[in-house]
């Protein structure tokens, strides 16, 4: 079964490839991905999709997670308060014959039109990928036929704030201890920290 | 109170604010600016004689000393040599800053001259990387860069700088503060978990403590033995974490494993509770993972989350420094002993029997013999010659195992070998970093004849920097340890193992300004190693053991750790 991964990264050059690098190290191919800023520009949300041993679900994430990129990885397959969407665009030919058809279809799977010519039109449709599986099916039996898909985006609408480290003096700066060891034990993890106030 | 240099400058400036003392390089191209710098600064260069020795090297010092070794290298051919280096520091947690020049921004992707991705080669061979781009983030990264290697669980960074950033004038501030709001180290340990632990500690019948690299990471084999010596459990730590106990403790059972002694791998079997500390399960400790400890429990304590369950579930996890942790429990299991220590005291008394019987029945005893040496003896006479004192340095091999299961540590960071990786030609360069470090100390280099032919251009270093290591060649004359798994596994068809055209090394030796001899009899040998201790410079021993020794106990690849081979099943055939 697929695994959803929704991560908080940060926006910063190298960051894909070593998220997708946990991946990729144990030869799983990523059935989708995306990644956009966030509200914050300097933060990215991604959406993974991809087949995972299911034995090796939470130490992917639990790898991920140890990147220093990343600010919070989570799996939200199982989570019934995630909510996950993938976009559509179609290229569908109609002739003159099944242009009403066509576009019959395209209100049940509440699609839009978004250009329309002689030869058919292009439509935009949103939804739960399996939906949109099935309105894929249905308009490919119309005939000559393209798509791009979106991959799924994922949010999960349960609170979860990502637990951040605060800043910890550089050495040679007050409070900056420099034997080995002893600067572990500056950056004590608060939960629950406002994430804009740990970013300031 | 800005001042205007250049960024090879400025890169300076961040690594004395580090505390650096020396870094292990080579230079090229690209790094010129930044050799130029160095021309009239302080801080020790140290000339090796190949990248990969320079990162081997930067390991040396920083197993030895806790400190984070830097190694420095050109791009290109430069950076890719350092790669083994780099993967060898990760698989052992060992803190390592790699500085490493790149082409001028403009060039990058264009194919230049001595251009490889760097960044992108590295990424999965180092705990985090960074790409410069910009001159005015160069002390930030730099300051990072130390940060990452040396706090959670210690590892290689590696900072790829473009020729032009090291070039370009700036001015340079130092930097105050460090933030990387997504490094998440845990450190504390949960104090319930913790108590919860003390709570099975003194319930288990069979308790064992399995410490490992983590220990002697965090500093922590003062809390280890506290916490051994309280609760009386039997103790094994496995090949990166020898000396994390004192290796003559009572307590201590040796070395679990592939090739551990027979009591600490019964021990592991049977225990009832395995007191994890700092560990990560790796196969060569657990052989087959479906019938490693099948009746414990475990309680696995590490700072790294994703360590925890990796391999075998825990049954009580704590993430956190072992140090902070084991400073929490130990005062707990005081706290419990009078109400709860007695309660299982009979089965404990009845469980160390049984650990000592283990100890009698098959004890790790050296060969000797007096026909030829055994490379047995050559350990236990360079253990004699330590009283637990020196550093020992080891490639990788059969001469690995028996230095493992021989020589004993009083404390941790006196052992220094390549375990996850297992990459040969460590052993040499290492001893180079280590002897760096600590000129006070003795120091072998104990190596293979394979391992010490992939190392010998640094011969040239050692002679250069005058440094007294003593290089123990445990001569056999074939490549052992994988000699030794076609004659069990591969019905003794030796292919490509076989290593004649040793060099004489009293002429190699000499060659380089120091000396060495070959020793062939085994009643030289003690005259021939003490003399090399003797001697104020480096030394070269060449040691001709008997070539068809193989390493026992032994657990086959795959099998459980109680079905341990332990001698040869006949007389050993000699091929023809």
């Amino acid at each position: 079964m697929l695994q959803v991964i929704s991560l908080l990264v940060e926006n910063k050059p190298g960051a894909l490839m070593r998220i997708t690098g946990v991946l990729t190290a144990r030869g799983y191919n990523i059935e989708s991905l995306t990644v956009a800023r966030t509200l914050d520009p300097t933060l990215s949300r991604m959406t993974i999709v991809v087949d995972v041993d299911p034995n090796l679900r939470a130490l992917v994430i639990k790898q991920m997670n140890k990147l220093i990129n990343v600010l919070q990885a989570t799996d939200v397959t199982d989570d019934h308060r995630a909510v996950t969407r993938e976009m559509v665009l179609l290229r569908v030919r109609a002739p003159l014959e099944k242009r009403t058809a066509v576009l019959k279809e395209a209100e049940i799977f509440g699609a839009r039109v978004i250009d329309s010519s002689v030869e058919g039109f292009a439509l935009e449709a949103t939804g739960d990928p399996e939906k949109l599986d099935e309105f894929i099916g249905i308009m490919r039996s119309y005939g000559e036929f393209d798509i791009a898909r979106s991959g799924v985006v994922a949010l999960s609408l349960r609170p979860r704030r990502p637990r951040l480290s605060p800043p910890v003096p550089a050495p040679g700066e007050t409070g900056a201890d420099q034997t080995p060891g002893a600067r572990n034990g500056q950056e004590v993890l608060r939960s629950g920290r406002r994430f804009e106030a740990a970013r300031r | 109170m800005a001042v205007l240099m250049n960024g090879a400058r400025m890169l300076l400036e961040c690594l004395v604010r580090e505390g650096v003392e020396c870094l292990f390089g080579y230079p090229g191209g690209v790094t010129l600016p930044f050799y130029d710098a160095m021309y009239d600064h302080p801080i020790r260069h140290v000339l090796v004689r190949h990248e990969q020795n320079a990162a081997f090297a930067a390991e040396g010092y920083a197993r030895a000393t806790g400190k984070v070794g830097v190694c420095c290298a050109t791009s290109g051919p430069g950076a890719t040599n350092l790669v083994t280096g780099l993967v060898d520091a990760l698989m052992d947690s060992i803190p390592i800053v790699a500085i490493t020049g790149q082409v001028s921004t403009k060039l990058i992707g264009s194919d230049a001259f001595q251009e490889a991705d760097t960044f992108g080669i590295t990424r999965s061979c180092t705990k985090h990387n960074y790409l410069v781009k910009n001159l005015k983030e160069l002390p930030q990264i730099i300051h990072e860069a130390f940060y990452l290697a040396s706090t959670g669980r210690p590892g290689p960074v590696l900072v790829d700088i473009p020729k032009d950033v090291f070039q370009g004038q700036g001015h340079y501030h130092p930097v105050s503060s460090i933030h990387l709001p997504g490094y998440k180290v845990y450190t504390e340990g949960h104090a319930g978990q913790i108590r919860r632990a003390a709570q099975m500690i003194w319930e288990a019948e069979r308790p064992m403590v399995y410490a490992g690299g983590g220990i002697v990471a965090a500093g922590a084999a003062a809390e280890l033995r506290e916490l051994v010596e309280i609760i009386d459990a039997p103790a094994v730590c496995t090949l990166m974490g020898l000396g994390a106990l004192p290796g003559d403790h009572p307590n201590f059972i040796s070395m679990p494993g592939m090739h551990g002694s027979y009591a600490a791998n019964m021990g592991m079997y049977s225990t009832d509770l395995l007191i994890a500390l700092g560990v990560r399960f790796d196969d060569r400790v657990t052989g087959r993972l479906s019938s490693f400890a099948p009746h414990a429990k475990v309680i696995h304590v590490d700072i790294d989350p994703s360590e925890i369950g990796k391999n075998r579930a825990a049954d009580l996890p704590i993430v956190g420094d072992v140090k902070r942790v084991l400073q929490k429990l130990n005062p707990l299991l005081r706290e419990l002993e009078p109400e709860l220590g007695e309660r299982k005291a009979a089965a404990r008394r009845a469980w160390w029997r049984q650990i000592r019987a283990w100890q009698q029945e098959h004890p790790l005893v050296p060969a000797f013999s007096d026909s030829e040496i055994k490379p047995q003896h050559v350990m236990v006479e360079i253990d004699r010659l330590s009283g637990g004192k020196a550093i020992v340095t080891a490639d990788v091999g059969q001469h690995q195992m028996w230095a493992a299961q021989f020589i004993r540590f009083s404390e941790p960071r006196h052992w220094i070998c390549s375990g996850g990786l297992g990459a040969m030609g460590f052993g040499l360069p290492a001893a180079i970093g280590a002897q760096l470090a600590r000129p006070d100390k003795l120091v072998f280099a104990v190596l293979g004849d394979g391992g010490f032919q992939m190392s010998v251009p640094e011969l040239s270093t050692i002679a250069s920097y005058g440094l007294p290591i003593k290089i123990v060649v445990v001569n056999n004359g074939y490549l052992g340890m994988v000699r030794q798994w076609q004659e069990l596994f591969y019905n003794n068809r030796l292919c490509a193992v076989e290593l004649d055209c040793f060099p004489d090394a009293e002429k190699l030796a000499a060659a380089y300004g120091f000396k060495g001899r070959t020793v062939e009899r085994p009643g030289e040998l003690a005259r021939a190693l003490e003399e090399a201790v003797e001697e104020p410079g480096p030394y070269l021993l060449n040691i001709r053991v008997s070539p068809y020794e193989n390493v026992y106990p032994m657990v086959p690849a795959g099998g459980a750790i109680n079905e341990m081979v332990l001698g040869p099943p006949q007389p050993v055939p000699v091929p023809k």
